[in-house]
Order: C-alpha cells, then structure tokens, then sequence
C-alpha cells in the first residue's frame, strides 16, 4: 500500500463550522433555540421541520451503514428548503458518500477516518445520475430532453 | 429492443469501475468482508457453498441473439461450461472468481447488460411477461414501463439501504404470466372508463416465509406520475419498514401490520408531497423509450397452417406455442426442462444455440421466462418445423410448458448456503417416475415448484403443487403443499401434513396426481379439481 | 472433532484448515480443538481465507466425515454434476453426503 492521507471530517460547504452541541430530537422539541440537533434512524424528520429556522447543522447518524433511513431524512429536510449542514455522522465509508451527497448530506464525519484519495474519487465517479434528488444536478432524463446542467445548477 | 445511448453506457461503464476498485481494497485488505458484503451483493456477487456466485440481471427478461451469446461467452471463459436460468428472469454462474467479477462485468457492459442491484436491500431487476409485445391478449408493452423504471430504481442514492430486497414487476394484461402480487410492488396496466392508460399498484405481496398477496393501493396512477407513486410507496417503507428483524423486514409485512388502508393514507400523502418535487421524468422519455419496443416488422399475409404428420412435432408445437398478436406468428417456447435434467441450467452450446435462433427466427429476440425456460417471441409458424428440428438436435425439445416435469427448482443444497434440502434432485426424480410412467402425459397443466429452504425462490407457495425442503435434525425433509397459484387467479398453497423424505416426497407427488385424475371433471386443471374438493381427499390418500 | 473451513478470498474455493495450510480436501483437515477463533482471525486477516468458521465432523473409513449435510456438499461438490465435484470420476460420490 502507497502512504495514504486521512481525514475525519469532510466538508462540501464553505460556511464556518458550527461547533454548537447536537441535541436529541427529543430535547429539541423543548428548548428549539439549540443550535444543533442530532437525528437517529427512528426519529421523524417533519417534527423538526417548523423549528428549523435557527439550526445551523443537523446531524444524521448512521449507527450502521446498512440502514438507509438517513438517506429519506436528509432528502425530507432539503425537500422542505433547510439550507444549512447536513452531516453524516457514524458508521460511514467512502462507498456511502456519493448517494449520501445526492440526498443532501453536504458534511461526512465517519468513526473510522477515510482516505483523503478515495473520497475524491468518490465525488468524482458519477458523470450523470438517473434521478431528480435534492442536489442541483439535471437527471439524464433532462439531459436527453434539452436541459443542461448549468441550467440544472442554476435553477 | 432498448438500445443504449451515451448516457446509458456511461453509467454502466462507471459501476464496473466503481466495483473494480472496491474488489481491489477488497483484496488489499482495506475493505473487510462485513463492508464489502452489501456491496458485492449490489452487484450480484455471492458467496455460495462452493464459489462466488455472480447473478446478471436480464431486464424484463429480454435478450437480443448477441447478449445470449455474450452470456454463453462468460460461462466459457470464466465459469465452468454452463449457467443458470432463474425465476427472476436473470442468469447466475455458479463458479465465478472474486478476482475475475470486475472483467465479468465489463464483459457485459461491451453488450449493454450487467450486474446492477441482482441481489442486495435495494431495488432488484424489475420483472414482467415473457411474451410482452407479442402475447395477442396484452394491452400494451408494459416493457417502456419497466425500462422507465429500470433507469429510475438503478443508484436510487436513498433506496440503495432499504430494510430488505425489492423486487418490482410490470405487466400490462388481464392474464398475469409473471406473479405480478407476489411481488414487493406489482404494476398492471390498464385502461379506465375514459380510454386513458394508467398503472394500477399492487403493493405488499411476496412469498418467503411469510407470503402474501399483494392488495390494490390504488387501481389507477397517472403514466406520466408513474415514478412519482412508486417513489412515495418506497419512501414510506424506506422510512417506516422494519428493521429490527429481517424475518419481518421485507414491504408486506409493513403493509400488513398496518393495514392496507393506512399503508395506503401514507403513501398518498407522500405523493401528495412528492408530486411538488419533480421527480417524474417528463412524458416525452417514456414517448423515447417507447420507440425502441416498437414492434418490429412483422410479414403480412402468413399462412398458420402446421403440418401436423410428425407427432412429436405436433405435441410440441401444442404445448410450447403461445398466440401472437400478429397473425402467422407465434411464441415458441424452449424448454430447459428436460427429463431428469437440471431445471433452468443451459451449456455453453446450448446458449450459443438459443442465440443463433433468436437471430435467425425471431427478429433477433429472445426472453427468459420466470419458470426458467426461454422464449423465442416472435416465431413465423411456417419456420417452426426448422425451428423444432433444430431445437430437437441439441435435446431442448421438451414438450413440456406448464407439464408436470416443467418444474420451477431453485439451486437448493447443491449450491445455496441458505438452502437446507436439495431441489434438483427431487425434480430429477419427480420427471423421470412420470416420464416413465406416462403418466405426466394425461394430467394437463398441472404447476410444480420446489424450494430448498423458506426464502421461497422456487416459488412453492405458488405452486399447484408446491415443495419445501426442510432440514429435520440434519436430514432433508421435504413438505408438500396444494393449492397455489401465481397467475392472475393468485392464491398460497397450504401444507398437506408432515413430510416426506426424498423417495416419499416424489412417491407423494403421484399421490396426488392420482387423486386427482380419479376426481376430475371435464376440463378441470388440477388446481381447480384442488379448489373444488379442497384438501381431505389428498390428505387422506397421503396419510391414511 | 471440530474442523475450520472457510472460502478462498480469491477464488472462492472451499477449503480446510491442515493445522499449516488450506487443502480444497477435507480429507487433510485436522482436528483445530478450541483453536478455531483464533486461527480463523489471523487466517482471515491475512486474507487467506472468508469468513472462516467451525463445524463438527468424526472420523469413518473413508476419512473425515463432517457432521453437517450442508458442510458434505462443500466437500464434495454439487451431488447433480458429479463432473464438477472433486471426484468426477465416480458418478455415485453423491451418496457420500447423504
């Protein structure tokens, strides 16, 4: 094996990191002013969503990889026009990371770092995509029928 | 058939890179089994008794002659001179390197086919009728729709960990030739009082150790909001299925613990809410898609006479032909049923041949079917004694479609780590004692499937008569079921009593073949003599 | 006794655990005692072999006999294509497992 760099967190944003504590759903249905909110694989998503005003990070963790229902979580919070971190925190590895991406995730901070070259190649693999998602990007079926994906980027 | 375009390759092309360098941090040690496992399972890649086992999705079980020939390549080059034909409708090789997987793939990639979501907890390869675009009673191809969906369901970034596999299937007549609800979403379309066409969702169904039948979510969704409803009916399960037992993991028993009804009320509100997402592709991809299933140029002006002189030719002919739309064609079927052969499994000649005589008599066509035989779609029937004699030649002649020895088997315990009894020997046994006997020759249509463990993938729940091997304190032991069916008029068979060893379970089989040539009225199928006298008179024969 | 098997990480093939090898024949295994887990870590780590377990087998005439049908097929091969177990040349090595 060649040297490899890791890293703990990667971040597609370009705002200052929030430090601010991640609350539970739970408790951030009871002091909404918190910064930050942590959402496990059982919780609602669309009871977070009246408050969502002031949180500046949601993080969804993945206590195991397999399950999949931070992928709908993250799409329901960008679906209702949250703007702000949305980070994998958990079991996640670079083979996670371009789907997660799609579904709006914009931060990854795995418990086991990642190798900085496979992240990379990660984000790079994928020319086109087959669905609309929450990201910008213009879904093949777009492409074929006119739209291009600056205009996709734009709108 | 569908081509692809730039798109369509690129995408492909990317996963066989994406999976050759997850096989490489595989075999460098980066990557251990336990995260590799899911994502070998995405591309078909098992680990069976004796090998890998690699399974190669056929959408909607269609094949042109040169991706036939590209699948007999493969089990040449890095199997051992044969696959096997599933009841998905896909193909798997029983004997594949690890290290070999990524060029498999690439391989198929050069013939516009792969590996993509054929196992795994995400969307499977979507199903639908062997003789979609030639069966004269269809409504329309429903293969645009499944392709539609194809695109959609593959990479799906938030369907990809859902809590269990999900298989979906399209059809588009009355008659259901692909156990539309048994499946995790079963599609029909269909005409309304208005003439417009639409799908109707069958939601919930599957067989497993818990089958069900799916029930109606609604009996009418739009064609241009098709990928809308079905993306609500996923994100519902996605968000609320169960994940705390995989035993209970699968849609249905979602569907079920809440009740079709509520079910239902989520998904609604879902689509109400997806529809503002713009998820659907616009109308005019599907008009795209649709092109390429036009129907090719069938000749005017046939004859249908057959000559019927040859007996053998003309059983066969009666047997495994299906009516065409077109007039002077038909459906030929080829069966890889032969007695006490090896249900589904092709040679590498064997599968050279079927390509050769798509090419040459069927416009280039061929389809898997999910009982595990081959269809040639478009048949002139003045070709058919050329055809028959070719297909006698290589011994895949069987005339045996919907006979007793046309057995759906699964792998069993000759191959499956899940399996606890072997299939294939029990078929073997079961075609030769009624070959020998004659016997098979009166019964008519009668559906025999065999599983080799409670996953079912040999369909005995839908099985007129239905096995199941099972595993009594390390001895394989084998349970007879009655009663089922996968066609349109869908029911689960029911478990005669206790088991039979593997003499006793075929001995039992005629059993009730017995029964039933003895009760029979006049035309009477034996699943209708079944559902007219129920189950005591079979039961009594078996145990008393 | 219990013997360890496992797949070859590259090509799949079944193996056994020899007490210094893998061997594609059952034959050569040996008895691994509580050893199992951990030959089984360092084998696997070592990428040798995957997922490695355990299984029960005796001793009969004809050699280790593991006590499982399901660990007998392994051994042999598939009993529907004698051509492809490790004894092609017999065509009754089927009922070995039974």
């Amino acid at each position: 094996m060649t040297d490899a760099s890791f890293t703990g967190l990667v971040r597609l944003r370009d705002d200052a990191s929030s430090d601010a504590p991640a609350v539970t759903v739970d408790s951030f249905a009871e002091q909404s002013n918190a910064g930050a909110v942590r959402i496990e694989p059982g919780d609602d998503t669309r009871e977070l969503l009246p408050h969502l005003g002031h949180v500046t990070r949601v993080e969804i963790n993945f206590p195991s990889f397999t399950d999949g229902r931070g992928y709908s979580a993250a799409q329901i919070l960008r679906e209702a026009g949250y703007t702000g971190e949305i980070r994998a925190v958990g079991d996640v590895a670079v083979d996670q990371l371009a789907y997660m991406r799609r579904c709006g995730f914009d931060a990854f901070q795995p418990d086991k770092p990642m190798n900085e070259a496979d992240v990379e190649a990660a984000f790079a693999r994928w020319d086109h995509v087959y669905q609309k998602t929450t990201d910008a990007r213009v879904p093949i079926w777009g492409l074929r029928h006119g739209l291009n994906d600056n205009a996709g980027a734009d709108g | 058939m569908y081509k692809y375009d730039q798109y369509d390759q690129r995408q492909v092309d990317t996963r066989v890179e994406e999976f050759r360098d997850q096989t490489r941090r595989r075999l460098s040690g980066e990557l251990p089994e336990e995260k590799f496992r899911p994502l070998r399972l995405m591309n078909g890649l098992y680990l069976q008794l004796h090998a890998y086992m690699l399974r190669v999705a056929v959408p909607y079980g269609t094949l042109s002659g040169a991706q036939m020939h590209a699948l007999a390549d493969i089990a040449e080059k890095y199997d051992r001179g044969y696959g096997h034909f599933t009841t998905r409708q896909n193909i798997q090789y029983n004997w594949i390197k690890l290290e070999d997987a990524p060029e498999i793939l690439a391989d198929l990639a050069k013939v516009e086919m792969h590996a993509i979501q054929t196992s795994g907890n995400c969307i499977r390869n979507i199903s639908s009728d062997h003789f979609a675009g030639a069966a004269a009673d269809e409504l329309i191809d429903p293969r645009p729709y499944a392709e539609l969906m194809r695109q959609w369901s593959s990479f799906h970034p938030e369907f990809s960990y859902l809590p269990r596999k999900f298989k979906i299937c399209v059809i588009a007549s009355d008659t259901d030739r692909a156990a539309m609800r048994l499946h995790d979403i079963g599609i029909q379309i269909v005409r309304n009082d208005a003439g417009e066409l639409g799908a109707a969702f069958y939601v919930g169904g599957g067989m497993g150790r818990t089958p069900m039948i799916a029930p109606c979510i609604n009996d009418f969704v739009p064609l241009d909001r098709l990928i809308t409803y079905a993306e609500a009916c996923l994100r519902v399960y996605n968000r609320y299925g169960r994940r705390d037992n995989k035993y209970k993991a699968r849609i249905k028993i979602l569907v079920h613990e809440l009740g079709a009804e509520e079910y239902t009320r989520q998904v609604e509100e879902e689509y109400a809410h997806m529809l503002e997402q713009g998820v659907e592709p616009p109308f005019a991809e599907l008009e795209r898609i649709k092109t390429y299933f036009a129907d090719p140029p069938f000749e005017s002006g046939l004859s249908s006479d057959v000559d019927r002189s040859d007996s053998d030719f003309a059983l066969w002919v009666d047997r495994n032909t299906h009516q065409h739309k077109a007039d002077g064609y038909v459906s030929a079927v080829i069966s890889l049923k032969p007695v006490g052969g090896i249900p589904g499994d092709a040679s590498v000649e064997q599968m050279h041949l079927m390509a050769d005589l798509a090419s040459e008599f069927s416009l280039d066509e061929c389809r898997v079917m999910h009982t595990q035989n081959i269809v040639l779609p478009h048949v002139k029937i003045a070709d058919l004694p050329a055809l028959f004699a070719r297909l006698d030649a290589a011994g895949l002649s069987t005339p045996n479609l919907d006979q007793i020895d046309d057995i759906i088997a699964c792998p069993g315990l000759d191959y499956c780590s899940l399996a606890n009894a072997r299939s294939i020997p029990v078929a073997q046994k079961i075609s030769e004692r009624f070959a020998a006997s004659g016997k098979g020759n009166e019964l008519g249509q009668l559906k025999l499937k065999i599983s080799g463990c409670i996953n079912a993938c040999g369909h005995h729940h839908a099985g007129h008569i239905g096995i199941l091997g099972v595993d009594r304190k390390g001895t394989e032991n084998y349970q007879l079921l009655l009663g089922g069916s996968e066609a349109e008029d869908t029911s689960l068979a029911k478990i005669t009593g206790p088991g039979f060893d593997e003499d006793g379970i075929v001995a039992a089989v005629e059993t009730v073949t017995d029964v039933y040539l003895a009760q029979r009225s006049d035309g009477e199928r034996f699943l209708d003599t079944y559902r007219r006298i129920g189950m005591a008179p079979f039961k009594e024969a078996l145990y008393d | 006794m219990k013997i360890l098997t496992g797949n070859d990480l590259k090509t799949g093939e079944v193996i056994w655990w020899t007490g210094t090898d893998w061997s594609l024949h059952v034959n050569d295994a040996v008895d691994v005692g509580d050893r199992a887990d951990e030959i089984a870590a360092r084998e696997e780590a070592e990428r040798r072999v995957n997922v490695p377990y355990a299984v029960d087998a005796e001793t009969d005439d004809q050699g280790i006999r593991p006590s499982h049908i399901k660990e007998r097929i392994r051994a042999l091969g598939p009993t529907v294509r004698p051509d492809l177990t490790l004894k092609p040349a017999d065509p009754t090595a089927g009922n070995w497992v039974i």
